[in-house]
């Protein structure tokens, strides 16, 4: 396997290549920032046109996840749609296809700040959960042992002279942060101020690909903290 | 209209000046519909143009605007304006003269539109963007004449198209407008008259005198130049020799990084403290400004510049040329050249000054093709249909439209005189709709149809499209500024990757400076001038010059000869070292080296087949090497040579050239390389599917846009017949040239591969590890470089004995 496994208070967790966390214990997949729809919204408020083809992406990608990991509950950690419009518009085959997927699993959408209410798809819709001790959430507070998004972290990593970079993780004994999984997400560098005052100066950030990559979040000496 | 009016006959006898014959013949063919002049710079050619628009306005009688005059860069515009006052003055015309740039106010712009000048001077990004306004037809209803100054300059890339979209549209509201082309020296200059033709109208061809022959010699120097390396420090002694015995010396470089080193170096060595200066691209507008003024007041003894020098602006008294490093092609070496000695019957005066002994004979092979007249380009493509996306664009902001009108108009301009209906109405309909096979954007389409014409949806959309006019691609770059309370004087702009990889106390040279690099602020680097450390050199994107193939030629016939008593005795060795080390290239064999080098293996193929050409087979043979397991990363292709460099050693290169292997791959590989993203990209900004990222507005929430090659990937997996991929491949195989070079090129070596194993790099692949444009290869290599990376700095920052703490466990 090319996953990348740790300990998170007392759950056993793998953070996998694709940019999903799985919990085998519990039988839970957990994704964030599936930003369906957002071609649909960008062309709605009058922007360009993109190719209307990101929501099937992030499905078909969704949905090797499921058949890979057999999870029976799901979490999406919000911004789940790119906005509740999005939601509603969803092609009726799009809208099928996540049927299918949530269909026979406890399918869980945790707010986010794109998608704060709820979309008639079915499922849970939640604020927040928790679950034997670990708390899922969109926005990172300051709670111990949290699981989130927003962020859309990413790294990069000089291989001799060329840049390589990649969604990443953000790991450190309290907190977790997961890359965005929607096909038209952008990310946000591991090393900007915002991420690295969230995060302990022993984080890792877990680079995705074909293999999970770790590696240290701050990689200089000269990298700052604040409190 | 053919003599001159005794009011300028008089002004010129005053200054004690006569016309050439060509600027008299551009007065006398004024009628023509259009008329392209040819002359060698210095030659009068700006004269020339605005000589039938003055003597027309001279008696006041024309209302509006006149002429519209067209230059590739904002300086030339401003410097004309300035050149056009004086006869304007002293002959008392009645002539209003401005410009309008980006770097005109707003007020003024607004005026300009309500209230036009006789002559507008502006560059085609702007009248792009005033064809956009629904006011055009009014502004431009008196327009007689258009000169297109330059136009070798702007023939050369997508805003060239963009200004024949424009001329077009312009002759549609104004039907009897006189186009007028002014160009330096090239070698087609029938494909430049159908360039800026109105077809089907003709256009002739004026020729100027080209002068006498310039004097045009390599520089001696007593240190032969090295190996490899492009900094020519080695000439400095030399150069500031040359600086001393002259008035003004132009020392161009063919990238801004070269100028900065050597602009560093010069300065360490000028002990007289000499008055040298540097020009280029990347230097903050001020600061350029600043150069240039102090040049036209003749206060520098030289400046080291790039390119952005290059065109016409008048730079006074200026009597020697030194272009260091090999010119990279005849003709721009011959416009180059053409700068020194502004007085137009006396000869140039200009030397070159190899970096590296491959260029040694690179500039005989240039001074050769310079006494032989023989000048070299590459012909231009069909018109791009990206830049027509955006035309369609601009049109639809300027008011509603016919699509069979607009067809007919735009095969008026040269670029598309060949453009079929079909091809046009797949442009329309991306524009409008998207034109994706899944048709999910019937309510959000860009453009409606109403009534027969076509038209925005939402007339608020025209803003956006405003914003995104133009055909330049701007890299992602960052300002640099001094640090300070106040705010700091700005220095220029460096690429963001490069600022990416700089640590605090890491220092670059910039517009001469050491600096030292303190923290980011705002998307501006922010530095200091407390360096102390050696400088890293900034990665600037230059142009990036192609050596001719005829050049090409020219070099590997040099090859063949038993001896070179044309080359210096230095060169001449270090020919002679290859010979022994390895072998020369051979016209009818092919020869490889394969060595390792820096932890890497290398190897170069020298297939002199023309740089697009290597380019080529640098994309397909390390796809055959990936296929092959030799874990190829990157490669970089010149002129003669293609150099791979991988993981594992290069052992059979029979397996690489298997010619039908190569051609069946071709095709279907070439949707998934860099150089296809690259290109996409560029497509993908100009014609209007992604927004041009301006700068500033990034400052936040970057996570809100993504990497294009995502939308690449996507399109190609559901919508592989998209009309944006077909024209990323339309335009990636205008760079990368046809197949057909590379079969010719097996078919003259057919299969006589010289396989030389190497214990290290050889004399003739040194200056390869200086080229600039490294294609990276995203294969297999990446993946396994990145776990070592990833590992090593796991371990640098101690966390590699994951395993003996409970809470990390790599892997499972």
């Amino acid at each position: 396997m090319n996953s990348f496994a740790f300990t998170f208070g007392n759950a056993r967790l793998h953070a996998r290549p694709t940019g999903t966390l799985h919990w085998p214990e519990q039988g839970l997949l957990c994704v964030s920032d599936l930003h369906f729809g957002k071609a649909e919204r960008i062309a709605r408020l009058g922007g360009t046109l993109l190719p209307p083809y990101d929501t099937r992406e992030t499905l078909c990608r969704l949905e090797n996840e499921l058949r890979a990991t057999a999870a029976r509950t799901v979490i999406c950690l919000g911004d789940s749609f790119d906005d509740l419009g999005a939601g509603a518009a969803l092609p009726d085959q799009e809208r099928l296809w996540l049927q299918r997927l949530m269909a026979g699993r406890d399918w869980i959408w945790i707010e986010g700040n794109h998608d704060p209410g709820p979309v008639d798809l079915g499922g849970r819709h939640l604020g927040a959960m928790t679950l034997a001790g670990i708390v899922f959430r969109h926005v990172a507070s300051m709670e111990m042992f949290e699981i989130s998004g927003h962020y859309h972290p990413k790294a990069t990593v000089s291989l001799g002279g060329r840049q390589v970079t990649r969604r990443c993780f953000l790991i450190d004994g309290t907190r977790t942060i997961l890359p965005a999984f929607g096909t038209y997400t952008g990310g946000l560098a591991c090393d900007d101020p915002v991420l690295a005052g969230l995060m302990a100066p022993d984080a890792l950030a877990v680079l995705t690909g074909t293999r999970a990559c770790p590696m240290p979040m701050y990689r200089r000496k000269t990298a700052k903290r604040s409190a | 209209m053919s003599a001159l009016p005794p009011l300028f006959e008089d002004w010129f006898t005053r200054r004690g000046w006569s016309l050439h014959a060509h600027q008299i013949a551009m007065l006398e063919r004024a009628p023509d519909p259009a008329l392209l002049l040819i002359a060698p710079t210095g030659g009068g050619k700006t004269l020339a143009g605005f000589l039938p628009t003055l003597v027309d306005l001279a008696n006041g009688m024309h209302a509006g605007l006149h002429t519209l005059y067209i230059s590739p860069l904002k300086a030339l515009a401003a410097d004309i304006r300035r050149n056009l006052s004086t006869p304007i003055a002293e002959m008392g015309l009645p002539i209003r003269v401005e410009d309008r740039t980006g770097d005109t106010t707003q007020t003024q712009k607004r005026r300009q539109r309500a209230d036009p000048p006789d002559i507008l001077l502006t560059t085609p990004e702007s009248l792009a963007l005033l064809l956009s306004f629904e006011d055009a037809p009014r502004m431009f209803a008196g327009l007689r004449r258009v000169v297109v100054d330059e136009i070798h300059a702007l023939a050369d890339s997508k805003r060239g198209d963009q200004l024949m979209l424009a001329l077009a549209r312009l002759q549609t509201m104004v039907p009897d407008l006189h186009r007028v082309g002014l160009s330096a020296t090239i070698e087609d200059p029938a494909a430049m008259a159908h360039f800026l033709a109105r077809h089907p109208d003709p256009c002739e061809i004026l020729f100027a005198d080209p002068g006498p022959d310039p004097n045009i010699a390599m520089l001696q120097t007593d240190d032969p130049p090295p190996w490899s390396g492009g900094g020519a420090a080695y000439a400095i002694p030399a150069v500031l020799e040359q600086v001393r015995a002259h008035r003004t010396t132009l020392i161009f470089h063919n990238t801004r990084a070269q100028a900065e080193i050597f602009f560093h170096n010069l300065w360490l060595a000028n002990e007289d403290a000499l008055a040298i200066g540097i020009h280029h691209g990347s230097l903050d507008r001020i600061q350029r400004r600043n150069v240039e003024a102090a040049m036209v007041a003749g206060e520098l003894r030289a400046i080291v510049c790039t390119g952005s020098l290059d065109l016409g602006i008048d730079w006074g008294d200026v009597d020697l040329v030194i272009q260091i490093g090999a010119p990279k092609n005849v003709k721009r070496l011959v416009q180059r050249i053409g700068r020194a000695n502004h007085r137009y019957n006396a000869p140039s005066k200009a030397l070159l000054v190899p970096a590296n002994r491959f260029e040694v004979v690179e500039c005989v092979a240039a001074l050769d093709a310079v006494k032989a007249r023989d000048l070299d380009g590459d012909p231009r493509g069909p018109g791009p249909r990206d830049v027509l996306c955006q035309q369609i664009m601009i049109t639809a902001c300027a008011g509603p439209f016919d699509a069979d009108a607009l067809f007919a108009e735009v095969t008026t301009a040269g670029p598309y005189a060949a453009l079929t209906h079909t091809a046009f109405d797949d442009c329309l309909n991306f524009v409008a709709t998207g034109g994706y096979a899944l048709r999910s954007y019937d309510r959000w389409q860009r453009l409606r149809q109403t009534g027969g014409l076509w038209h925005l949806r939402d007339p608020r959309t025209a803003r956006q499209i405003r914003m995104n006019i133009g055909t330049i691609q701007d890299t992602d770059t960052l300002k640099v500024r001094m640090k300070n309370r106040m705010g700091g004087q700005p220095l220029g702009e460096v690429e963001e990757g490069f600022a990416a990889t700089l640590t605090p106390g890491d220092t670059f040279l910039i517009g001469g400076q050491v600096v030292r690099y303190e923290n980011l602020r705002d998307m501006t680097v922010e530095v200091t001038r407390r360096a102390d450390k050696p400088p890293r050199i900034a990665t600037f994107m230059g142009t990036k010059f192609a050596t001719s193939t005829q050049l090409s030629h020219r070099i590997l016939r040099m090859f063949g000869q038993g001896d070179w008593p044309e080359l210096p005795a230095h060169t001449r060795a270090w020919l002679d070292l290859q010979r022994e080390r390895s072998q020369l290239p051979e016209p009818d064999r092919l020869l490889i080296e394969s060595f390792p080098y820096k932890g890497r293996e290398h190897a170069v193929i020298y297939g002199f087949a023309g740089r697009n050409a290597m380019q080529t087979l640098g994309l397909l043979t390390t796809h055959r090497m990936e296929e092959l397991g030799l874990d190829p990363l990157g490669f970089v292709a010149t002129d003669y040579a293609m150099m791979a460099w991988g993981l594992n050693p290069l052992q059979d290169p029979a397996a690489l050239f298997d010619a039908a292997n190569l051609r069946a791959g071709f095709e279907t590989w070439l949707a998934g390389n860099a150089v296809m993203k690259r290109t996409f990209r560029a497509s993908a900004v100009i014609s209007g599917l992604i927004d041009r990222t301006m700068q500033g507005q990034r400052k936040s929430g970057r996570q809100a846009t993504f990497s294009s090659d995502i939308l690449y990937d996507t399109l190609s997996k559901y919508d592989p017949d998209h009309v944006l991929l077909q024209i990323t491949r339309e335009e990636a195989l205008k760079g990368l040239v046809d197949f057909g070079r590379i079969e010719e090129m097996l078919a003259r070596t057919a299969g006589r591969i010289d396989l030389r194993r190497l214990q290290t790099l050889s004399p003739l692949s040194a200056p390869l590890f200086l080229e600039m444009g490294r294609v990276p290869i995203k294969g297999a290599a990446t993946e396994r470089l990145l776990s070592e990376a990833t590992d090593a700095l796991m371990a640098d920052a101690g966390i590699a004995e994951v395993e003996a703490r409970p809470k990390w466990r790599v892997g499972y």
